[in-house]
């Protein structure tokens, strides 16, 4: 049996294992750590450091997973610096007003902005005792209007990494900033003499004013320097699509709640793409309808992959890459004034569609947008743009802006240019400002052979990865929340990023490094921002920063719109990648389409060794720690494949997924494939940033690196994937396997016609709650939520917001192959009618907290009971651990620390700790609490100033960071309060009423605005 | 075999439940004999020293148990219970042979459970100390069990009256109890008995302690009666309801396949059909081994194997009925499970209790069966895995296809699941070794009484 | 009383071959007069008690209090934890659910009782004892086999060392013991 424990004690030589560590200098010990990791002596060793781990060790987790267990061992490492929880020596300002200095147990609020993708997201960051323990997004921020990401939810839990890199290191020996800087003078003196013929700097996309700044004067310094942007999930196709259209780069701007018509290319809008936060929150308002009435806004999404977009449209049509772009074409064809009205019309079965489609578009000029994805072909962008204007969308849905990139370039050319000049010999000294090019280099540029050729390399970034290793220097880089920057929201808007804490590793910001260069190293970023800033105001300049600080945003810094104007289109033929032409080329019997995409949980790869993030269920297949390849299912039954449910943990826990092995371009890999219902017929998508070799103790090894496969002129799609199935099966843990309703009416849902005729067709189906017993009154407040399954995109930020709040331990992949993940909150995902093509519903799940819990009742020591506000509620240190409780609570929320899950030990996650909520030890039930420290904290609050708590005034953590607020919790005694609204709306629900155990979590029954023109097919 | 037929044919009109020619003499010392003069059989090492084994498996087990959590078992969310429960299910229903054996029985007047009783009431005891393990060991933190009880707690909290395991509690440790003081009350003129024939200072003397200076007067013999009377009429509720207690862990719960009503009549049902199994499991081969065959006579099988038809019929109802039910409810969960009972992952376990419960045991309704102590002993080695089975089926089935499809799962036992089994087995050998070898396996006054109104009529 | 009774022997003892004979002899010993009187035997004979003069039994009564007693307090018990100790809302149900009190009640009504009985019976027959003169009787260990003893004590009023060995011997017993005290 695969989960037979392997209790061996192995033989030992600890001090030979000692000698072997003492003669490990720092830089080689940490790879040291991942080698010894391999043998029975490094586990004997750890036995001894944590008799507490050791159990779980014994119990067979495999050896890998046990060191995921975030941090287990850190110790070994001698970490030191993790003690130093101290704010940063310059003055930061709170952002509510408050006295200086702490109320202790009272936390701060600190606005700070996390940058990802091509854009930043406003953080309010909550800090307790020094320590940033929450983050929430800031409401006056427009990217994020209060709400957060998963992204932005996790990122708390890298600063906190005990992997994260800690020394300087030069060819992988421990060094010191001294030595580094030493060394940097010397290299820099010598490109001062010849202008710099040699330098280079590799960035990602910078969007950092004074980052940019910075640079420019670099530039201005060293006038034969170059300075070169690469990211593998940048948004090349966006800004070329730009230029093809309007022959420059201009970044659109979206109104999803002007809308009532949107088509989405290939585009996941709703969760990728620097607004996605604020596009999902429109694109909710137009998707409200309460008490019969209303009018809701229509989505149709035509995509190759199935996505949280594609999942809540009215309408979804599944077509390959290549055949989007002929759809996108034939589109414009139809309605844009391009000179290609005699394309050929696109694949069949979407003549139909074409046709609904574009009627649809005619009925609603102005009031719709046609929007394409990151991914999809600059073709598609430019359709998508001809089609705007020809709608005259322009001005009203979409407007155009200056991009938030300070110098848009195309990542890959950039990259080439790079390749091209140190092939040539041409570069002495490089610089990487972050990133991870050696991983993430399209596999026909190996970068890492490339970078010994450079004579002085430097990487700065926050973890010892691949390109560090190849690299001469690597230097810790500080984590956003640990240095002083600033960055932009989609519009333009500009926040400058203050840190809440000093570099637990003794790290540096990209500002300080580059300060270095222009020969001022050690120049606090501090300085640097505040400096760049001093440059930019005019007027008061203390009080312009101080109320930059505390409001996250700077005012008026936000982009004007341009005025624009979209030339015709060319034909697809002439993109690269994805033209039908190089398909024919390709097309034999079983040769298919390749789709690469950013992983939906751990992106490009950089967040590969966030435990939160690895053990996210991906949105739609609910896979845990792995990538897969997804296939539809008519492609699953040709290629064979028979996927297997475990015999423990099973639909929950593990799958036998079949290996296949992909072909492409003259490149071969092995990777388990995944039957998606939804994918596009006679392609396959395959997630990069899996596959890490130096990730660190929770990233190294999972999953199967699509890099190797990706090539630099079809960075996102393209035809000539040939997929053979092998004899192997590859365990997958994955927390929803079984998606199929079974005729039971958990999502109920109806579309916008039938819901107009009779309003309350989810209350149809409620039963009569009698009962033997008088039930409890509830005289004081009475909490309850409100859950909107047609807001909910299932985009997974309430689940990490959830994780982050109440201190909830990672498991591992082992034990989530056996159904123990630990998630208070998850999302159900369910499929309705065709696989091919199916309807998706996303059904959040955090406890119903039932007036008449099942769970309660069974309970031998009363260790869950009810408060008098009407909250089930778990009392840790009475429980015993019977388990009756998970046993008899029909929507099963309940979790049980099979075992010691969380992490006593590691120093810096203790820091992370929530310090309001318990953290859990062996052998107890645990469960959302509709977070009742909040609770609490406002109720103190209010009997403070004699009120009661205003309706609004708690936010539970899922709520928070919902962008869609599709999640409302309050108090529904207060008839007036907006969840008490919901719950009387004739769309509200409870799940299994019918056993009567009055749920306080109801939901707001799904309705979709399907178009009566178009029949699904 | 022939002759052994015409025996039982005998036996059904003179229905010696035991054999002619002995005397109260003879009883007397041919049963102390066993205990205190006979050489022990080499049988009785070999045996003992395997069953010893496997409790050192069970301590092992434990300890790592102990040290490393409930995590090395098979169970998950959602099916939380898993070996633990089912064990401690198939245990106690096992336990109620004995009591039932010398409650029941006695007041229905019995006199064939005489021979039998004795070591039945300490088979239940045994198998009740074993089920008793599992609850405690499945908790999370077993070093608390004692929460569970009502006690004087400096936490001011007391026990969830509500609960069903809570009931379990008192309906367990009351039933331990009780049979034990039936068993001890039972055990005390024979252990008079056996202090008047030990010739050795020591057992002579610790069968006197124990014996607590039984001297068979007249006034005690007329108490004594009455007490094992009355503790009779308190036991036969008992038994009946401490299964039903049992069955509430399920049926109080709101699973489909828990949420019941037909559990309580056919868990008791099953209990005795099961107690039975292992009454002849082990009569069988004790009667080989001791020769006891003049005191635990096929008469004594032959009954033994109606009553377990008998049983085995009523539990077939059982399965019928709640088949039915769930169908004519028209609950769709409740339909759903039975569906996925016979044609779910785990079919093959429905299936095949069903044949060892059902199918098997109506081979008893042939006298040939009946009277064939090697047919018995399979079929009730067969019923024995039957009952644990349908335990099984109960407990994970339900537990893995409950109310939403999203949180479905399925479980199997790890190797750590089935060494604490295996190791409560070996326990529960180790102690009816132990106890054949001390105490007397069957009892000798009601044998010499039982040959008193023999010979009166 | 006693003191001066120390150094008299305890009794005089009879042996049987079987329950009749002892029944018999019984008998005819109380007719005779004899109260204090003792018959002993390897397993419980109908009419033996009685035949020396043995009727009340309190041991029902004692059950059935013991009874009583674990019905009411194993109620009591619950509804006082559940009503007055820790009142707190367990899954919406009142805090005296007493259907869900009867198990438990029922439980501890068996167990008071099962002990009551238990104890009641060594209580009264005054056990453990585990010295007890007749068995400084040789052959009383018989008592435990196949044989059947009758003892008349000395502390009957009637006893007289010759007369009762006389009468004792018209019983025509297989044997006849001074019982040493």
């Amino acid at each position: 049996m695969s989960d037979d424990p392997k209790g061996e004690i192995h033989s030992l030589d600890l001090a030979g294992l000692r000698k072997r560590l003492e003669g490990l200098a720092g830089e080689r010990y940490w790879r040291g750590l991942e080698e010894l990791a391999g043998n029975d002596a490094f586990e004997e060793l750890l036995r001894k450091e944590f008799p507490q781990q050791t159990s779980a060790w014994a119990n067979g987790l495999d050896r890998r997973d046990f060191l995921k267990l975030m941090g287990a061992s850190l110790a070994l490492a001698g970490l030191g610096g993790c003690g130093r929880a101290a704010p940063p020596d310059e003055k930061i300002v709170p952002y509510v007003k408050q006295p200086e200095g702490w109320v202790p147990g009272k936390p701060l609020f600190y606005a700070t902005a996390f940058t990802h993708n091509g854009a930043a997201t406003g953080l309010l960051v909550r800090s307790h005792e020094g320590r940033p323990v929450k983050i929430e997004g800031n409401p006056a921020h427009p990217d994020s209007l209060g709400a957060t990401d998963a992204f932005a939810q996790a990122s708390i839990l890298t600063l906190y990494d005990p992997d994260r890199s800690q020394v300087v290191s030069s060819g992988g020996a421990i060094s010191t900033w001294n030595a580094f800087f030493t060394a940097l003078d010397g290299e820099i003196e010598g490109q001062r003499l010849n202008g710099g013929t040699g330098l280079r700097i590799l960035t990602e996309h910078v969007i950092s004013p004074t980052l940019a700044d910075q640079l420019r004067s670099i530039l201005a310094r060293f006038p034969r320097a170059k300075w070169h942007q690469y990211e593998p999930a940048g948004r090349d196709s966006v800004r070329a699509g730009a230029r093809l259209a309007f022959g420059e780069y201009v970044a659109p701007q979206y109104r999803f709640d002007a809308a009532d018509v949107i088509v989405a290319l290939d585009a996941d809008f709703l969760s990728c793409g620097g607004a996605s936060l604020r596009w999902a929150r429109e694109f909710a308002a137009r998707r409200r309808v309460r008490g019969g009435k209303g009018e809701m806004s229509r989505l149709y999404a035509i995509e190759s992959t199935p996505t949280t977009t594609g999942s809540v449209a009215d309408h979804r049509l599944p077509l390959r890459p290549s055949e989007i772009s002929l759809f996108a074409g034939a589109l414009a064809g139809r309605l844009g004034p391009s000179a290609n009205e005699a394309r050929k019309s696109p694949a069949t079965g979407s003549a139909q569609w074409l046709e609904a489609v574009a009627r649809d578009l005619q009925n609603h000029r102005g009031r719709s947008i046609v929007i394409a994805g990151d991914a999809a072909p600059p073709f598609v962008h430019a359709s998508a743009h001809a089609i705007n204007q020809a709608l005259g969308n322009v001005g009203i849905t979409i407007s155009y802006t200056q991009p938030v990139e300070a110098e848009p370039v195309d990542g890959i050319e950039s990259l080439r240019e790079l390749v091209k000049d140190i092939e040539a010999g041409q570069v002495s000294v490089l610089m990487i400002i972050g990133g991870n090019p050696v991983f993430t280099a399209p596999a026909d540029i190996r970068f890492d052979r490339l970078l010994s050729r450079v004579a002085f390399s430097v990487h700065l970034s926050l973890y010892d990865d691949e390109t560090s290793a190849s690299c001469r220097w690597h230097v810790p880089e500080a984590h956003y929340l640990e240095a002083w920057s600033d960055t932009r929201a989609s519009n333009g808007t500009a926040t400058i990023v203050q840190p809440l804490i000093a570099p637990l590793y003794g790290g540096k910001s990209a500002h300080e490094l580059l300060s270095a260069v222009r020969g001022q190293p050690g120049r606090p970023g501090y300085e640097i921002v505040r400096d760049y800033w001093q440059r930019q105001s005019r007027g008061d300049f203390e009080s312009f920063w101080r109320k930059s600080l505390h409001d996250g945003v700077i005012e008026g810094t936000a982009f004007a719109a341009k005025a624009v104007k979209a030339k015709p289109v060319s034909s697809p033929e002439s993109q690269a990648g994805n033209s039908p032409a190089t398909n024919k080329n390709a097309e034999t019997r079983e040769s298919l389409e390749i789709i690469f995409r950013p992983d939906p949980t751990i992106f490009d790869g950089r967040f590969a060794n966030n435990g939160w993030l690895q053990e996210l269920p991906k949105p739609l297949t609910k896979i845990t720690w792995d990538n897969a390849v997804l296939v539809s299912p008519a492609t699953a039954e040709r290629l064979g494949l028979t996927p297997k449910i475990g015999t423990t943990g099973g639909e929950r826990g593990r799958v036998f997924a079949d290996m296949v092995e992909l072909t492409y371009a003259g490149r071969k890999i092995r990777a388990p494939a995944w039957i998606a219902p939804g994918h596009a017929d006679g392609a396959a998508t395959v997630y990069l940033g899996y596959g890490r070799a130096r990730a660190g103790r929770v990233g190294t090894g999972t999953g199967f690196n699509m890099y190797t496969l990706r090539t630099a002129d079809a960075p996102w799609q393209s035809a000539g994937l040939v997929i053979q199935k092998t004899e192997a099966q590859y365990a997958i843990a994955c927390t929803q396997y079984h998606h199929n309703m079974e005729g039971r009416d958990l999502v109920r849902s109806a579309a916008l016609e039938e819901y107009r005729k009779h309003p309350d067709f989810a209350r149809d189906k409620d039963h009569p709650a009698e009962t033997l017993y008088p039930g409890f009154q509830y005289a004081g407040y009475a909490w309850g939520m409100a859950i909107d399954t047609s807001a909910c995109i299932g985009c997974n930020a309430c689940v990490i917001a959830c994780q982050a709040e109440n201190n909830i331990p990672v498991v591992g992949k082992t034990e989530v192959t056996r159904g123990r993940e630990m998630h208070w909150l998850r999302i159900d995902r369910y499929y309705k009618g065709d696989p091919n093509n199916p309807e998706t519903f996303h059904q959040p799940l955090p406890c119903m907290h039932c007036e008449q819990a099942p769970c309660e009742i069974v309970c031998p020591v009363g260790a869950t009971t009810h408060s008098d506000e009407g909250l089930n509620e778990m009392t840790y240190n009475r429980c015993v651990g019977t388990r009756y409780c998970s046993n008899n609570c029909p929507y099963k929320v309940r979790r049980f620390n099979f075992l010691q899950y969380s992490d006593f030990e590691t120093p810096s996650l203790k820091l992370l700790h929530n310090p309001n909520v318990t953290v859990r030890s062996r052998g107890v039930m645990e469960k959302c609490t509709y977070c009742v420290q909040r609770i609490n904290a406002a109720r103190i609050d209010a009997e403070k100033d004699d009120r009661r708590v205003r309706d609004g005034e708690i936010r539970t953590a899922c709520q928070a960071a919902c962008p869609a607020e599709a999640i409302v919790f309050g108090d529904i005694n207060d008839r007036s309060s907006n969840v008490a609204k919901l719950k009387a709306d004739s769309l509200n629900y409870g799940l299994l009423t019918e056993l009567n155990t009055r749920p306080r979590t109801t939901y707001l029954a799904t309705v979709r605005n399907p178009n009566p023109d178009l029949k699904k097919t | 075999m022939a002759n052994e037929i015409d025996k039982t044919l005998a036996a059904e009109e003179i229905a010696p439940v035991i054999e002619p020619g002995h005397t109260y003499a003879s009883i007397t010392d041919k049963i102390s004999a066993i205990v205190l003069t006979r050489p022990t059989p080499r049988l009785w090492y070999l045996g003992f020293a395997l069953s010893f084994l496997l409790v050192l498996l069970l301590l092992v087990s434990c300890t790592y148990l102990l040290v490393v959590g409930v995590g090395i078992w098979g169970i998950n969310i959602p099916v939380a219970w898993g070996f633990a429960i089912v064990n401690f299910v198939w245990w106690i229903g096992i336990g109620h042979a004995g009591t039932l054996i010398s409650a029941i029985l006695l007041l229905m007047r019995q006199k064939w459970r005489q021979s039998i009783n004795r070591f039945a009431e300490a088979m239940t005891l045994f198998a009740v100390m074993c089920a008793g393990l599992f609850p405690l060991l499945h908790l999370g933190r077993p070093w608390y069990f004692y929460w569970l009880f009502p006690y004087p707690s400096t936490m001011g909290v007391q026990p969830q009256f509500r609960s069903p395991l809570v009931w379990d509690v008192f309906a367990v440790s009351t039933y331990f109890t009780v049979s034990f003081l039936f068993w001890y009350v039972g055990l005390i003129p024979d252990l008079a008995t056996l202090r008047d024939r030990a010739r050795k200072r020591f057992p002579r003397f610790a069968y006197g302690m124990l014996a607590m200076g039984w001297r068979g007067s007249a006034i005690h013999w007329h108490r004594y009666e009455t007490a094992y009377l009355l503790l009779a009429g308190l036991a036969t509720p008992l038994v009946v309801s401490v299964h039903t207690v049992v069955s509430f862990d399920f049926t109080i719960g709101l699973v489909p396949g828990w949420h019941s009503t037909i559990f309580p009549p056919y868990f008791v049902a099953g209990a005795i059909y099961s107690g039975f199994a292992m009454v002849l499991t082990l009569a069988i081969p004790l009667r080989k081994m001791y020769g006891l065959e003049d005191f635990i006579t096929l008469r004594h099988l032959k009954n033994m194997g109606e009553v377990m038809l008998a049983t085995g019929m009523i539990v077939a109802y059982g399965y019928m009925m709640e088949g039915f039910t769930s169908w004519y409810s028209g609950n769709p969960f409740e339909r759903y499970l039975m569906f996925a009972r016979m044609r779910g992952p785990y079919h093959y376990m429905f299936w095949a209790l069903l044949v060892f419960n059902v199918l098997i045991p109506q081979a008893l309704w042939i006298l040939r069966v009946r009277t064939s102590p090697l047919a018995l002993f399979i079929i009730a080695i067969c019923v024995n895995i039957g009952m644990w089975l349908e335990r099984y089926v109960i407990v994970v089935v339900s537990l893995a296809r409950d109310f939403l499809p999203s949180s479905w799962g399925m479980y199997s036992g790890t190797m750590w699941d089935y060494a604490v089994f295996t190791g409560t087995i070996g326990l529960f050998l180790t102690l009816m070794f132990v106890f054949v070898r001390l105490l007397p396996m069957i009892s000798i006054f009601e044998m010499r009484g039982l040959l008193h109104d023999e010979t009166e009529n | 009383m006693a003191g001066v009774k120390r150094n008299i022997v305890y009794g005089l003892m009879a042996e049987f071959a079987t329950p009749e004979a002892l029944v018999a002899a019984a008998e005819r010993a109380r007719a005779e007069g004899y109260r204090r009187i003792d018959a002993y035997s390897p397993f419980p004979i109908d009419g033996l008690a009685e035949a020396i003069g043995f009727h009340r039994n309190l041991l029902p009564l004692i059950v059935l209090i013991g009874g009583a007693v674990g019905c009411l307090g194993g109620f009591y018990l619950q509804y006082w934890v559940h009503v007055f100790d820790y009142p707190i809302n367990v899954g919406g149900r009142p805090l005296n659910s007493w259907p869900m009190f009867i198990p438990v009640t029922f439980e501890l009504t068996i167990l008071v009782a099962a002990l009551a009985a238990v104890f009641g019976l060594l209580a009264l027959n005054g056990l453990p004892m585990p010295y007890h003169p007749v068995f400084n009787v040789e052959r009383f260990e018989l008592a435990t086999r196949n044989r059947f003893f009758l003892c008349i004590e000395s502390r009957d009023v009637k006893f007289d060392a010759e007369a009762t060995r006389r009468f004792i011997e018209g019983l025509n017993p297989e044997g006849i013991y001074d019982v040493e005290n």
